[in-house]
């Protein structure tokens, strides 16, 4: 700075008048986007019904295994782990579609510091980085889930109230919530560590330990697998609620985890760009 | 030497070549490859760290589940009692990580994007650079496993009865089971000069290695069909020969037995390799590269 000239002030970021709805219509406008790009490959959408296919064709097989050699495991009857299955395809495609690539995306733009275009953007970074990435043919797998769940639910001749699909829709979303904070801590600390390309590897192997109901697992993993990586919230509630094993305090539970999840993981990323240092630097 | 115009050609300021024999070129190859892999993997230790947590999460899954079913069953499932599969899926780990190769995305990865380009360039068979890479990743990976049993064994107890001769055999069981496994998913991976994608095809494959190789149960639990299907397949020699060999109280014939079918499958494999590569490079094409 030479003496006498002055600093030049940073133009004034500006006011974005709050508006409720933006977050929503971002959302519509990506998917748009997603599915335009998406549509230019179509035959990414027949492999992926192949792939849903062999997935659903193996966690059969497995469950055909146990059940050869028991009648109900750990309480749990066939039909039951069925359903839980299917919650955990569909919130696999879920997070395929919308989670997954958009934390693969802002962990090499921290890398790269590409994450600069996001930033000069006049919107929530939190909320542009976590929702510009979609995937519209996971989504085939929400589909494939959904019909293995109506399946394990017929079977067990069990009538579905409005306060059950109610408490469903509840889980699912405070699951799902719950898992996007967990993939966005982690990539968060590509602030620090920059290579962070095995979460993705991590995240896969600890989320097939869904598959199964969390209560069969030794105390010290259903804890970890309940707050740590938040699985349990994610599947085996949501599988709870229409298996009629719900209680009042667990969906509670999983509501105010949700919040308090969703604060800190804000307070973190936040804190994390701080040592953000961008790509000319 | 001159060239056509009759002018000198600068010498080469090295010399020329200095020639070994091809054995020992190879061995300096997979020795310097294995080199460049004990350093990065040491230099991504935390990243290491994530993909191994990462893939513990599998057998300690089957654990859990088939130690529910055995103790439903009274103590034991398949002639397997609860610290019996608690050590098949302890020694899974190391198998596992012994048998972690380059994957056929890989092979997706450097065809889509014209890396192989740089590889052909050398007088080196692009397969032979990844056995070595691979096989030099392993050291770390032991490393840093012990501490991942050690925490296994302290929490799931598992009862194991081995003898010096098993260990000798499960030693080289592992060396074939990585070979097999190398080989097959390089084959695999070769299928990328012509579809570009080789997702499902992929998928396909660790659907029939789940299921036939003694990954996710010991084959003993499996239907009489399945155990019949699987003798005709090389999974089983990458998953569950090796773990029965050391934790499995297998017989000496049956030890032979295992061994002489490893070799039997590494020829395969490097055979299939050999024919598959032929016919496919043939289709490769890069832009600049």
């Amino acid at each position: 700075m030479t003496r006498g000239i002055e600093p030049i002030q940073p133009p004034a970021r500006p006011r974005v008048p709050i508006d409720p709805t933006r977050p929503l219509r971002l959302l519509g406008l990506f998917v748009r986007i997603g599915a335009l790009n998406e549509l230019q490959y179509r035959a990414n959408f027949w492999l992926q019904i192949l792939q849903s296919a062999i997935a659903v064709g193996t966690g059969l097989a497995v469950l055909g295994l146990v059940f050869s050699q028991t009648t109900a495991l750990n309480g749990w009857t066939g039909s039951e782990l069925l359903a839980v299955m299917g919650v955990h395809i569909l919130m696999g495609g879920f997070i395929g579609a919308f989670v997954t690539p958009n934390m693969g995306r802002l962990r090499d733009d921290i890398r790269q510091g590409t994450l600069d275009f996001v930033l000069t953007k006049p919107d929530d970074i939190q909320l542009l980085s976590s929702m510009r990435e979609i995937r519209i043919w996971q989504t085939v797998d929400v589909i494939v889930g959904g019909v293995v769940l109506a399946t394990g639910i017929s079977q067990l001749g069990r009538s579905i109230g409005l306060l059950d699909a109610l408490a469903f829709g509840v889980a699912i979303i405070a699951g799902f919530l719950m898992i996007y904070c967990f993939w966005l801590v982690l990539t968060t600390v590509a602030f620090w560590i920059v290579r962070v390309d095995e979460i993705h590897e991590l995240f896969e192997g600890v989320y097939q330990s869904g598959r199964w109901p969390v209560t069969i697992y030794p105390g010290w993993l259903r804890i970890s697998l309940t707050f740590l990586v938040p699985i349990a919230f994610a599947v085996t509630v949501p599988a709870q609620a229409l298996t009629g094993r719900l209680t009042l305090e667990t969906l509670l539970l999983a509501i105010a985890f949700g919040i308090v999840l969703l604060i800190v993981t804000r307070r973190f990323f936040r804190f994390g760009l701080t040592r953000y240092s961008g790509a000319s630097g | 030497m001159t060239t056509a115009a009759g002018v000198e050609a600068p010498s080469n300021p090295y010399g020329p070549p200095r020639l070994v024999h091809p054995l020992r070129g190879l061995l300096d190859v997979y020795l310097t490859e294995m080199r460049i892999a004990i350093a990065e993997q040491i230099q991504y230790r935390a990243s290491n760290y994530f993909y191994m947590l990462g893939m513990v999460a599998e057998p300690v899954i089957y654990l859990v589940v088939w130690s529910t079913v055995a103790t439903q069953q009274g103590g034991s499932v398949g002639g397997y009692t609860i610290g019996a599969l608690a050590a098949y899926y302890i020694v899974w780990t190391l198998v596992r990580n012994i048998n972690i190769v380059f994957t056929p995305y890989g092979w997706e990865w450097r065809i889509r994007e014209g890396q192989l380009s740089a590889q052909l360039l050398r007088p080196l068979f692009p397969i032979v650079e990844d056995l070595g890479f691979f096989l030099g990743w392993k050291p770390v990976v032991v490393l840093l496993w012990l501490p991942i049993a050690f925490f296994l064994a302290v929490v799931f107890h598992p009862t194991i009865t081995t003898s010096p001769l098993a260990i000798l055999v499960f030693a080289f069981s592992l060396l074939g089971a990585y070979l097999i496994r190398s080989l097959n998913q390089s084959s695999l991976g070769l299928i990328t000069f012509w579809t570009t994608r080789v997702g499902p095809v992929f998928q396909l494959y660790i659907a029939a290695e789940l299921l036939l190789s003694g990954r996710l149960v010991p084959m003993s639990l499996m239907p009489a069909w399945v155990q019949t299907v699987a003798d005709f397949l090389p999974f089983q020699y990458t998953f569950g020969f090796p773990i029965e060999a050391l934790v499995g109280n297998l017989t000496n014939e049956q030890l032979l037995n295992g061994l002489l079918m490893q070799v039997f499958w590494i020829a395969v494999g490097s055979v299939l390799v050999r024919v598959v590569w032929h016919f496919a490079i043939r289709r490769y094409s890069a832009v600049s590269g």
